[in-house]
C-alpha cells in the first residue's frame, strides 16, 4: 500500500484576521493544541481530509510582519523557512487590506507557494468596501479566494485552491515582488551575486531572500548564515556591513528603515489599484460601543464590573459543580474502600492517587468558566480595551495592560491565573506575569488565616487579613519592578496595540477554546500531577511500622476492656451512655496515635528536621510539618495542624483555637505564620502549571525558591522586628 | 510638533518617526510611514495610552511612544 502525501498547509495572517475562525472551520474539533518546540506559543493543527488528500493544516502565530522581533514572529517564519509548508493561506482582512498586505509582502518575499484567503471578518465593512480580486491577483501573481470566516463560506473553495497549488510546479515570481529603492536594489543585487558566487550550495535559502535580510541586518539569518557557510559568510557579511554603511550615509537612515517604507510605498501602489472604495471611519457600532466601554467616566466601573462578574462566576457558580465533583470523589473513593481489600495499595490509591488527583481536579469547572469568560473578552474586542485602559497602571510593574487579569484571578485560584498568562503576547511579560502571580493571595490561603487570625486577633482579624493581601500586592508590585530592572530587563514589550472592532462572539470558537483549555488541564492530571501525589503520600504514609511511644493498641484494648465491665455493671439507661463514652476515649487514643504517626511518618520528620529553619521566625515544629503538607495545597496546612494539636480535625474549629492558644503560639508568631503561608511556594498544582507554562525547569526553580525566600525573610521581619518593638 | 500633542479629533501627517530598535520598527511595520494620516481618537480613561485610527484601523500606543513620532498637524477640515 502506498501511502498518501500529505499536503501541509500553514495559516498566516495579522492577529484580528479571523485566522482562528477559519482553522476552527476548516479543522473543527480535530484540533491538537501543544506547544511550538522550546516556547510556550502555542501551536495548533489539524489533520483532515478532503477530496481525496490528506491535509495537515498548521495555524501559525498571527503577526502583522515576518521581522524576527517578537517570538511569534521566529516561530512563524522558522515554520515557513525551515518546515517548508507546501501552501501557505495568507488570511487577509479585507477591511484591512493595506496593513494586512505587508505580511503578504514578506510571505513573497521567501516565494514560498502562498494563496490569499480575502476574509470578510465583518459583514458590515464588506458592504462599504470594494476590492478587485482578479486585479489583486494578476498584480501579486497570487490567487485569491473570498471567504467569509464567520459564516463558514468559501472555505472548501479555498482548500480546492491549496491543493491545487500544492500540485502545481513550482515557478519563478520573483518579478512580482517589492521593489527597493534603486540604492538598496542594487546593493541586494550585489550581495546576491556574492552569495551565487561564493555560498550558493551552502545555504538552503533562496539568495534574493538571503541578501534582503542580511542588507536588513536580521540577526538570526546572519548567524545561521555564517554557520552554514562559513569563512565565505563572514566574508559576504563584511561586504554587507560596507554597503550598509554607504546606505546610511545616502539615506541617513538604516536601510531597513528605508525597506519598510519601500514595502509600503508598493502596497500604497497596489491598494490604489485594486480597492476603489475605502471607509472613512469605522463601523459606527463599535465607535459607540467604544464610547461607553472606554469613557474617561464609566470606563474603569464598567471594566470593574466585568472583572467582578468573571470573577463571581468563575468561584461562585464553579462552587456548585466543585461540590459535585467532590462527592464523585469522595464516592469514587470509598467505592474503592468497599471492594479493593485492605492493604498498602488501597491506602496509596484512596489517598495518594484518588485523594491527590481528586484535589487538583476539583478546579476543573474554574478553569472551565474562567477560560469561557476570556474567550468571550478576546473574541468580542474587549480584551484589547480592558488592557487599554489598565495599561497605565500595569506598566508602573513594568507590565502590559494585559497582565491584570491573570493576577487578578490569582486572587482566586493560581492555577487557572497562570494559564491565563497565555493571552500575553510578550514571552517576557508572561515569565514576568508568573513569578508574581502567586504573591496574590489565593483564596485556599483563607481558610488559614481565618484559623490563625480569629484565634489571635479575635475583632482585628479582618483588618489583619486585609493587610495580608495588601501585602503580598506590594510585594508582587517590588517584585516585579525589581525583575523588570534585572532578570527580566531588555526593552519593554512596546504597547503598539491594534483595538480590532467589536464583534459578536461565535459559540463554536468560545467552546472550542475553552475546551482546549481543560483538555490541556486534564492531561496535566494524568502526568504530573498524578506522580506527585503518589510522592506526597508516600512520604506521610511511610515509614509503615512507627514504633510509637506508647503501645496504642492495648491502650485501646484496656479502654475497651474497663469500658465493657463498666458496661456490665451498669444499668440498662446508662449503657447507651457508656457506649457512647467508650467510643469517645478511643477516637482519643486513635488521634493521639495518629498524632504521633504523622510527627513519625517521613514528612514529618522532615519537618521536624527543618523546624531550626523556622525558630527564628515563631513557628514550631507543628507548624514547619503542617507548612511542608501545604504544598499539596495550602488549606491542608490547617487541617495538619488539627491532626497535630490531636483536635477534633479542621472542623473543629474552637477546639483547634483553643490547643492552638495553648501551644505557646503568640499572635505575633502567628503573624508570622500567616505572612509565610502568604508567599511561600505555591502549590503543587500551580507548580506544575508554572512547570508547563515557562517550558523552564530553570524559572520553576527560580519562582519556588525566591516565593519562599521572600517568605522566610517577610516573616522573620515580622517577628523579629515585632519582637524588638515589644509584641508579643 | 509630536504625535503626543494632539489633541483628541486632531489629525496629523506623519513627518518622522523616531525612537530605536524594536519599538520602531514594529511602529513602522503597522503601517505607522512617513507621510501617512494620522488621527487621534482618543486618550484612555488615564491620559494613556491613546488611540489612533492609521490606515482605517484602530490602534493604541503610549503616550511616550507617541512622543517619538513627528507629525505636522492638519487644520480640520469637516
Amino acid at each position: 500500500m502506498s501511502e498518501k502525501k500529505v499536503i501541509t498547509i500553514a495559516l498566516a495572517g495579522n492577529p484580528n484576521s479571523g485566522k482562528t475562525t477559519i482553522f476552527n472551520n476548516i479543522t473543527g474539533t480535530r484540533q491538537k493544541v501543544g506547544n511550538w518546540p522550546g516556547v510556550t506559543v502555542e501551536k495548533k493543527e489539524g489533520l483532515i481530509q478532503k477530496f481525496g488528500y490528506d491535509l495537515k493544516i498548521v495555524d501559525l502565530p498571527g503577526t502583522y510582519s515576518l521581522t524576527p522581533y517578537s517570538i511569534e514572529e521566529i516561530v512563524a517564519r522558522d515554520f515557513v523557512l525551515e518546515e517548508s509548508p507546501d501552501v501557505i493561506i495568507d488570511i487577509i482582512d479585507a477591511s484591512n487590506l493595506e496593513r494586512s498586505l505587508y505580511l503578504a509582502t514578506q510571505l513573497r518575499e521567501i516565494d514560498s507557494k502562498v494563496l490569499f484567503a480575502l476574509n470578510m471578518a465583518d459583514i458590515a465593512i464588506s458592504h462599504e468596501t470594494k476590492i478587485d480580486s482578479e486585479k489583486l491577483s494578476n498584480l501579486l501573481d497570487v490567487p485569491v479566494v473570498f471567504t467569509v470566516g464567520n459564516k463558514n463560506e468559501g472555505m472548501d473553495d479555498l482548500l480546492k485552491e491549496a491543493i491545487k497549488l500544492a500540485e502545481s510546479s513550482p515557478d519563478k515570481r520573483e518579478n512580482r515582488n517589492v521593489k527597493y529603492s534603486r540604492d538598496i536594489e542594487n546593493a541586494i543585487s550585489k550581495i546576491q551575486d556574492l552569495i551565487e558566487e561564493k555560498a550558493k550550495d551552502k545555504i538552503n535559502y533562496k539568495s534574493r531572500w538571503t541578501a534582503i535580510k542580511l542588507l536588513e541586518d536580521d540577526k538570526i539569518v546572519k548567524e545561521r548564515f555564517v554557520e552554514k557557510a562559513g569563512a565565505a559568510g563572514e566574508e559576504i557579511l563584511e561586504e554587507t556591513g560596507v554597503l550598509r554603511k554607504a546606505l546610511l550615509n545616502s539615506f541617513d537612515e538604516d536601510p531597513e528603515i528605508v525597506m519598510t517604507d519601500d514595502r509600503y510605498g508598493f502596497i500604497a501602489g497596489i491598494i490604489k489599484e485594486v480597492q476603489t472604495t475605502t471607509i472613512k471611519k469605522r463601523v459606527d457600532v463599535s465607535r459607540n460601543i467604544d464610547l461607553v466601554l472606554t469613557n474617561r467616566f464609566i470606563g474603569f466601573p464598567i471594566f470593574i464590573f466585568f472583572i467582578w462578574a468573571m470573577f463571581q462566576l468563575t468561584f461562585t457558580l464553579g462552587a456548585y459543580p466543585m461540590d459535585w465533583i467532590e462527592s464523585g470523589v469522595s464516592l469514587i473513593s470509598s467505592y474503592a474502600g468497599s471492594i479493593v481489600p485492605e492493604s498498602l495499595f488501597k491506602d496509596l490509591l484512596i489517598n495518594g492517587i484518588i485523594g491527590g488527583v481528586g484535589s487538583v481536579i476539583v478546579f476543573l469547572p474554574n478553569i472551565l468558566i474562567l477560560f469561557f469568560c476570556i474567550a468571550l473578552f478576546e473574541d468580542t474586542g474587549y480584551m484589547a480595551r480592558a488592557a487599554f485602559i489598565m495599561d497605565k497602571i500595569m506598566h508602573l510593574i513594568g507590565l502590559h495592560g494585559k497582565s491584570f487579569i491573570p493576577m487578578l484571578m490569582g486572587f482566586g485560584c493560581n492555577v487557572p491565573a497562570i494559564m491565563a498568562t497565555r493571552t500575553l503576547e510578550s514571552e517576557k511579560d508572561r515569565i514576568l506575569t508568573i513569578l508574581i502571580t502567586p504573591f496574590m493571595s489565593c483564596s485556599a490561603k483563607l481558610p488559614v488565616y481565618i484559623v490563625l487570625a480569629g484565634t489571635f486577633f479575635a475583632a482585628k482579624a479582618g483588618n489583619v487579613i486585609f493587610s495580608l493581601y495588601l501585602l503580598g500586592i506590594l510585594l508582587s508590585i517590588i517584585s516585579g519592578r525589581l525583575f523588570r530592572s534585572t532578570l527580566l530587563k531588555g526593552i519593554d514589550a512596546p504597547f503598539v496595540m491594534e483595538l480590532p472592532p467589536y464583534r459578536v462572539p461565535m459559540l463554536r470558537s468560545l467552546m472550542i477554546h475553552m475546551w482546549d483549555r481543560s483538555k490541556m488541564f486534564l492531561r496535566r492530571m494524568g502526568g504530573v500531577i498524578l506522580v506527585g501525589s503518589v510522592i506526597v503520600w508516600a512520604l506521610s504514609a511511610f515509614p509503615r511500622n512507627v514504633e510509637y511511644s506508647a503501645d496504642y493498641s492495648s491502650e485501646i484494648d484496656r479502654a475497651n476492656e474497663s469500658f465493657n465491665i463498666k458496661i456490665a455493671a451498669a444499668d440498662e439507661k446508662d449503657k447507651e451512655l457508656l457506649k457512647n463514652e467508650r467510643i469517645a476515649a478511643i477516637a482519643e487514643i486513635e488521634k493521639a496515635m495518629n498524632a504521633e504517626k504523622t510527627e513519625k511518618s517521613y514528612m514529618g520528620r522532615i519537618g521536624k528536621g527543618i523546624s531550626p529553619v523556622f525558630e527564628p521566625l515563631g513557628i514550631d515544629w507543628r507548624g514547619s510539618v503542617s507548612l511542608l503538607t501545604g504544598f499539596f495545597a495550602k488549606e491542608i496546612v490547617v487541617s495538619t495542624l488539627g491532626v497535630l494539636y490531636s483536635t477534633e480535625g479542621p472542623d473543629d474549629k474552637d477546639a483547634l483555637k483553643n490547643a492552638l492558644r495553648s501551644s505557646g503560639m503568640t499572635p505575633l508568631s502567628a503573624l508570622s505564620m500567616m505572612v509565610f503561608v502568604l508567599l511561600y511556594l505555591p502549590c503543587f498544582a500551580t507548580i506544575a502549571m508554572i512547570r508547563k507554562e515557562t517550558a523552564s525547569f530553570k524559572w520553576t526553580a527560580f519562582s519556588i525558591i525566591y516565593s519562599t525566600t521572600i517568605a522566610w525573610i517577610a516573616a522573620f521581619c515580622v517577628f523579629q522586628g515585632g519582637k524588638l518593638l515589644g509584641f508579643q | 510638533m509630536l504625535l503626543s500633542e494632539l489633541k483628541e479629533g486632531e489629525t496629523g501627517v506623519i513627518v518622522r518617526v523616531g525612537g530605536n530598535g524594536a519599538l520602531r520598527r514594529r511602529i513602522l511595520e503597522m503601517g505607522i510611514v512617513k507621510g501617512t494620516k494620522i488621527y487621534v481618537d482618543k486618550y484612555a480613561p488615564l491620559k494613556d495610552p491613546l488611540e489612533l485610527i492609521v490606515k482605517n484601523y484602530h490602534i493604541s500606543l503610549r503616550v511616550e511612544e507617541a512622543a517619538q513620532i513627528m507629525v505636522e498637524k492638519l487644520q480640520q477640515q469637516d
